[in-house]
């Protein structure tokens, strides 16, 4: 299918498949099996100018905002959804300071990002916050110029490796969410540390860590948005970051159908390839006409969001879920096609499936996603355009 | 610090063919690359260049489609190109080669380092570096695995020897011929293949950089390509009869015949 992608576009998506087929195909079993952070990818990444593509021109990105992301997303994840993360998540802890950070912050932290020179992180979940945004116990207590911020966040992803945190913090209790706030964090911040190095099912290359805040101040600069604004930060931040979760599955399950069709072809029973069984073939077809699916939706999605619409929650909670989904299916599909072979890890199924999973969970587990969505078709009084 | 890295666009495959009858290169469908050793040299170029400042000038002798490679070059961080490009030069050895771009490298003027791939995929001779050393009457060190330092008009190098490494010291301007080990090339970033794309590369003629008709192409060439062929590749299988004495007698007798 065609997407009608501009000629910049077409560059992204040549480059990240160059970067993805020559840097991380060759190493992903490995960085898989070590748990390993992909430092030297994320250099050759930095230097393809891949961290430009969704940041805005005024601060050295390449304007190509939501669709340039998931470009780049899904050819990376084509290859290694582990790499992509890491690469998706800096997008993701971007997108709150170029949407509510002043002149000031953007300035300071945006080229950073955009060069590739520092990676960011976004920081709302916690042991007893995740979906419900409003169990957040991390506070931040305003003491004369600063904030005094403790507390623990949990899984974060580029926890530890990423240099620029964004945070969101109780600063009003007694307010609900409406007491949430968001804040910029250095590493190397006193009283910032990190805590346990989770150890995953899959995306085994992407660092998932705990943020640990002891008595750590920070100048009343580093408040993102304004104070009381943090849901809001949380919320809009994710409605954003979403189709780049659908990249990561469609890429995933792109590279899971591709491997699932080499290996069939190659796999004899009964004195042919098993791509002659017609049962085969209809599990094949069933996949790509579900990859194409949510190719489709999700550039329907970035498309909508980068047209300038203000609301797109549902847009992107749909992308997200569908694709997601369908990653599972998917990946799951392709192992039962590759038979035995494709359960041993001697074979890149294997880990597309365990990396699979994480995406049916994370940025919006897709329960809550389909209640975005549900809220959103309900409320309506018309039909839609 | 002023860098010119020299390159070549070649037929991206080794397995080339030959036309019998012309016993030239068949290139008709076959893509053109920039010679792989090259790449080294326009990364060190490039890695220099963002490490002491400076620009680098990237430069090739070829046809005028040679452009693509030039602009390749620039999508991987070089800043200038320069096509130097004549039907007089047509059919130049390395000799003549050297000669027009020494000849190139004198108009661009002012320049510190010269770096070359080690050979090319092609040609394989590997003459084309200290060629245009001894004729701009400069120093030369061949398959540089590591700049150790490099300005204020001196470098230390490591080269590759058969036994190990050597470490040589220079006074600059100088050429140097890279060996892979050097470094891992870069891949194109984006602002580089947008420049790339409307880059400016001037081309250079004869007239331009003032090469004598006498020195260039085949005129300038001593080297002549009598005959290309390839050899002869004979099949010849032999029973061996008798028992285990006699067959083991024959065949050292056999073996011996070859050596």
């Amino acid at each position: 299918m065609d997407y009608f992608l501009t000629e910049q576009q077409q560059l992204i998506r040549d480059l990240a498949r160059r970067v993805a087929e020559e840097r991380i195909l060759p190493v992903r079993a490995e960085l898989d099996e070590k748990e390993e952070f992909p430092w030297s990818i994320v250099k050759d990444i930095a230097a393809s100018d891949l961290f430009r593509v969704f940041l805005p021109v005024e601060y050295e990105g390449l304007g190509e905002q939501a669709v340039g992301l998931c470009i780049a997303v899904e050819e990376l994840s084509r290859a290694c959804c582990g790499v992509a993360l890491t690469y998706a998540a800096d997008a993701l802890g971007s997108i709150p300071i170029f949407l509510y950070g002043n002149e000031e912050q953007k300035r300071k932290y945006l080229p950073e990002v955009a060069a590739g020179r520092k990676l960011t992180a976004f920081a709302l979940t916690e042991s007893t916050a995740g979906s419900d945004a409003s169990g957040i116990k991390t506070t931040a207590v305003c003491d004369g110029n600063d904030y005094v911020i403790n507390g623990t966040k949990q899984f974060i992803t580029n926890g530890g490796e990423a240099e620029i945190y964004t945070i969101i913090a109780m600063t009003d209790h007694t307010r609900g969410p409406r007491g949430a706030s968001a804040f910029l964090v250095d590493k190397g911040t006193p009283g910032f540390t990190f805590g346990k190095k989770e150890k995953k099912m899959g995306i085994r290359c992407s660092a998932t860590s705990e943020l640990v805040f002891h008595n750590c101040r920070v100048p009343k600069e580093n408040l993102l948005g304004k104070d009381g604004q943090g849901f809001i930060v949380t919320m809009k931040t994710l409605d954003l970051s979403r189709p780049g979760v659908a990249a990561l599955a469609v890429g995933l399950a792109q590279g899971a159908l591709e491997a699932a069709v080499e290996h069939a072809k190659n796999r004899e029973q009964f004195g042919h390839p098993v791509t002659a069984i017609q049962a085969v073939q209809h599990m094949l077809a069933n996949m790509a006409m579900d990859v194409e699916a949510g190719r489709a939706l999700m550039y329907a999605s970035a498309k909508t969001i980068d047209s300038g619409v203000k609301n797109y929650s549902e847009e992107g909670a749909m992308a997200k879920v569908f694709a997601t989904d369908m990653a599972m299916r998917v990946t799951t599909d392709a192992v039962q096609v590759c038979g035995g072979a494709g359960y041993m890890r001697d074979y890149p199924v294997e880990k597309m499936m365990r990396d699979a999973k994480i995406n049916q969970i994370y940025e919006g587990t897709n329960q809550v996603l389909r209640n975005v969505i549900a809220h959103e078709v309900l409320k309506r009084k018309a039909l839609r355009k | 610090m002023n860098i010119v890295v020299c390159i070549k666009q070649v037929p991206g495959t080794t397995d080339i063919k030959i036309d019998p009858k012309t016993n030239t290169l068949i290139r008709e469908g076959v893509q053109s690359i920039i010679n792989p050793f090259d790449c080294y040299a326009i990364e060190e170029g490039v890695h220099l260049r963002e490490k002491c400042g400076g620009k680098v000038i990237v430069i090739t002798m070829g046809p005028p489609q040679a452009d693509a490679a030039l602009r390749e070059a620039i999508s991987l961080g070089t800043d200038e190109a320069v096509l130097v490009s004549d039907r007089a030069f047509a059919g130049s050895d390395t000799w003549a080669t050297s000669y027009v771009l020494s000849k190139a490298i004198q108009k661009i003027g002012s320049f510190d380092l010269i770096i070359c791939g080690k050979q090319t995929l092609d040609g394989d001779t590997g003459q084309v570096g200290p060629g245009i050393a001894e004729m701009l009457k400069i120093p030369f060190v061949a398959y540089v695995s590591k700049i150790e330092e490099v300005g204020n008009g001196r470098m230390r190098v490591q080269r590759m020897i058969e036994e190990g490494h050597e470490t040589i010291e220079s006074s600059l301007p100088a050429v140097i011929t890279v060996s892979k080990e050097i470094n891992v090339p870069r891949l194109p970033s984006i602002r580089g293949t947008m420049k790339s794309k409307s880059a400016k590369i001037p081309v250079w003629t004869a007239n331009d950089i003032g090469a004598e008709a006498d020195k260039a192409g085949l005129a300038g060439s001593p080297t002549r390509v009598v005959k290309i062929f390839f050899p002869k590749r004979e099949r010849k299988s032999e029973m061996l009869a008798g028992n285990a004495r006699e067959q083991v007698d024959k065949l050292i007798s056999n073996l011996e015949g070859i050596i």
